[in-house]
């Protein structure tokens, strides 16, 4: 069996305890539930019992579908912009098709709004191409302009009497309760169409945001490419506006994809990623606006709601993500700061011995801390982390004594090795003075690799002494150090 | 991999009074060039010359408003799968979520066309482009995390995977480091030395002597072409970098501004 199997018997018994469960109420509509236990309503969301759920959780699929693929798309190509204008410039193609049936015909509509969103981008374009402004600024113009249009044509809709202008709000706010089958339709067309073409056509799409002037220089129909992405962006906007409504349709398009783009470097994942956020803050948006509904008995909108949980998936991206994320970041700080503290202190110990020329194995505290010049207690708290490392043991016989376990001794010869093999360096081959280059050892001994520390000695010619005439730990002293060979070599460093 | 249908003698690239303009206002002016293949032919001028202009027409991205471009005696368009174009490297966003071997790859899909995926033959070719710039370890990179010089050699194993016979770079050697400059410019000989034909849009005028086999010394108009040790002469030089020619620059704006007031009188 495949491991892909393997969790299917829970998954099946799961499902066909849903199924099996006694149906509670078949609403009519669902603001009629009031149910208050949230796993029993989650149960009843996902189960996919009701018809009105069902047209939901497809018309999110589809929304998601459509969203993933082209917000990646929009998003790489720094048109997050373009996107927002276009679903604000639908508006009024939208009151126009109503006006056009005096109904609220699902094909009327999406014509209306599509030729509404096309003239929207056209403008924007003219605008750039006729005068000196840029296109932030046009889409702004265009954006407001034809939005404000738009609510008025919607508000005059509103006054006109015996016309049954039920759920024209949901434009502005999106209710995926309110989708029709005619609306599932367009939706599933749409994605259908957009799948085929964002994979039959992924590298010329790839090829024309990364690299356009390339991208034509090669032969391949950058412009048709980009009016083919256009069209395509202006039939999802439109069809989705019913779910998420004009002023959270640019949240559900661009948020997925920036999600994903902090959460991977290839496109073809990111297209994989958007989808799948898209499709999840879509459904559980939904689920949440329908559990709200009927704990405040009135019509949630799922816009708003959807946008939110894209929000949050975006927010766990940002602080979580592996290697960009803040909490990784800061982990990654703390832990760094941490074992520089480490290796400084086994660089303190490790000079104390050596003044003592590796006779004694141990070094007092007090000692330590007055080299240092702080408080016992502060070189306490040092001194426990290396215990904690396991590199050092704590004696206390006449007062506090370090011992520096074998790891730890050589963990020091490996911090000196390389502090001094840089203070060399810099005042050998970069003609540093030996008085200057102590800060900056200070800083390169923690981060100096394997690799580079035997490049540098190569170089170096294997020296044996740093420019103040203190004895480089070799090689071999970072790896196997009983004491008295120290105490025998250091012996032999002294003129 | 010359063609073995075309003569060597052929001229590879040719331009006949060929004048651009960038918004209606001429950039450059009447350019006569003929060049014999197996080249490497330096472009330089100051700023504002033309240099990149002068390659974006070449390479069919900008109109000609008046003249003609062929590329081994045919319509500059149609020799599209022969001529390989190395943009300026700060044109595109590094961000981009691709790895070097994906952008490598782009360099075969100019021969692949819109639907065909690119196969292990493909691949090979574009590893082996890789290993031409030293950038086989950085493969699975994703290219924000390269340096400048990394990111023009990138460019360059692009171009190599086109497997064409003209090379136009623009600024290939602007802020790089000297790894990166000698290795280009090996290359570049290397490519010569197969017989393809290199122009490099260039900046520094020392290291031009050494580089390029031939100049073209641009300031709007064609100031020289020719054999290095031809054109680089105090005399020429000062014509193209003593300032620009002011009467046609005059002219230009003038045209430029026309242009503009025709427009709003349309409005």
């Amino acid at each position: 069996m495949t491991p892909k199997f393997r969790h299917s018997p829970p998954f099946l018994a799961l499902l066909i305890f849903m199924f099996a469960m006694p149906s509670e109420a078949h609403a009519a509509k669902i603001s009629e539930l009031v149910e208050v236990d949230l796993g029993d309503q989650f149960v009843r969301f996902f189960s996919l019992q009701d018809a009105a759920i069902r047209h939901i959780l497809l018309g999110c699929l589809f929304m998601g579908i459509n969203f993933g693929l082209l917000g990646s798309f929009v998003v790489v190509r720094r048109m997050a912009l373009v996107g927002d204008t276009l679903s604000h410039a639908v508006l009024p193609g939208v009151a126009v098709g109503f006006l056009f049936t005096m109904s609220k015909e699902p094909w009327a509509i999406l014509l209306g709004a599509t030729m509404a969103g096309l003239l929207g981008a056209a403008t924007v374009s003219w605008i750039q191409r006729s005068t000196r402004l840029k296109q932030d600024a046009a889409l702004g113009m265009v954006l407001a302009s034809f939005f404000a249009v738009g609510i008025c044509l919607i508000k005059m809709i509103e006054r006109i009497p015996s016309v049954n202008k039920s759920g024209l709000d949901h434009f502005f706010y999106g209710q995926a309760a309110a989708l029709g089958r005619a609306d599932l339709w367009m939706m599933g067309g749409t994605a259908v169409l957009s799948t085929i073409i964002v994979v039959l056509l992924y590298r010329p799409l790839l090829a024309t945001s990364f690299d356009q002037v390339f991208a034509r220089s090669i032969g391949l129909p950058e412009r048709m490419l980009f009016h083919v992405l256009m069209l395509l962006l202006a039939l999802a906007i439109v069809v989705a506006l019913q779910a998420v409504g004009a002023l959270m349709v640019s949240a559900m398009l661009i948020t997925p994809a920036t999600t994903a783009f902090l959460l991977t470097k290839r496109m073809h994942v990111m297209l994989c990623l958007a989808t799948g956020l898209a499709i999840a803050a879509g459904m559980l948006g939904a689920f949440l606006s329908f559990v709200g509904e009927g704990l405040v008995s009135h019509a949630l909108p799922t816009g708003p709601s959807m946008a939110l949980c894209a929000g949050g998936f975006f927010l766990l991206a940002f602080l979580f993500s592996p290697h960009h994320g803040l909490v990784f970041r800061y982990r990654r700080h703390l832990s760094q700061t941490r074992q520089i503290t480490v290796e400084n202190t086994l660089k303190a110990i490790y000079r104390a011995m050596e003044s003592d020329r590796f006779k004694e194995e141990g070094i007092a505290v007090r000692r330590l801390a007055g080299d240092a010049r702080e408080t016992f207690e502060e070189t306490m708290t040092r001194l426990r982390l290396l215990v904690r490392d396991g590199l050092a043991t704590f004696a206390s016989t006449r007062g506090e004594v370090i011992y520096l376990t074998p790891e730890g001794l050589q963990h020091a010869s490996r911090v000196v090795r390389n502090h001094r093999l840089w203070e060399l360096y810099l005042t050998n081959e970069a003609d540093y003075d030996a008085d200057h280059v102590h800060a900056d050892a200070e800083k390169v001994e923690h981060i100096l690799g394997e690799d580079q520390v035997m490049e540098l000695e190569r170089y170096l010619d294997y020296p044996e002494q740093d420019p103040h005439g203190k004895r480089i730990p070799s090689l071999r002293d970072t790896q196997r150090l009983p004491l008295r060979d120290l105490a025998v070599k250091e012996e032999e460093v002294e003129p | 991999m010359t063609d073995p249908t075309s003569p060597s003698q052929e001229i590879v690239l040719e331009t006949h009074d060929l004048t651009v303009a960038y918004d209606k206002k001429p950039v450059l002016y009447g350019i006569d060039v003929s060049i014999a293949p197996g080249q490497l032919v330096g472009i330089m001028g100051p700023n504002g010359a033309g240099k990149s202009t002068l390659i974006k027409a070449i390479m069919g991205l900008l109109e000609p408003a008046g003249g003609w471009i062929q590329i081994f005696g045919e319509s500059n368009k149609s020799q599209r799968k022969r001529v390989a174009y190395v943009p300026q490297r700060r044109e595109v966003d590094w961000d981009f979520p691709v790895t070097v071997m994906d952008v490598v790859l782009m360099g075969r899909y100019g021969h692949l066309g819109l639907f065909k995926r690119p196969g292990k033959r493909d691949r090979d070719i574009a590893m082996e482009a890789l290993e031409k710039v030293n950038m086989i370890p950085y493969a699975g990179r994703q290219i924000s995390n390269l340096s400048g010089g990394q990111q023009q050699r990138v460019f360059l194993a692009r171009a190599l995977a086109q497997e064409s016979d003209l090379y136009l770079m623009d600024e290939p050697f602007v802020g790089v480091d000297a790894a990166t400059e000698s290795t280009i410019i090996d290359l570049l000989q290397d490519l010569r030395s197969q017989g393809k034909t290199i122009l490099v849009v260039h900046h520094d005028l020392p290291t031009a002597r050494q580089y390029f086999d031939s100049l073209i010394l641009l300031n709007m108009r064609l100031v020289a072409y020719g054999p290095v040790e031809e054109v680089f002469q105090e005399e020429l030089l000062q014509r193209a970098y003593g300032g620009r020619l002011t009467i046609l620059s005059e002219v230009a704006d003038a045209t430029g501004e026309k242009s503009k007031v025709d427009l709003s009188a349309k409005r």
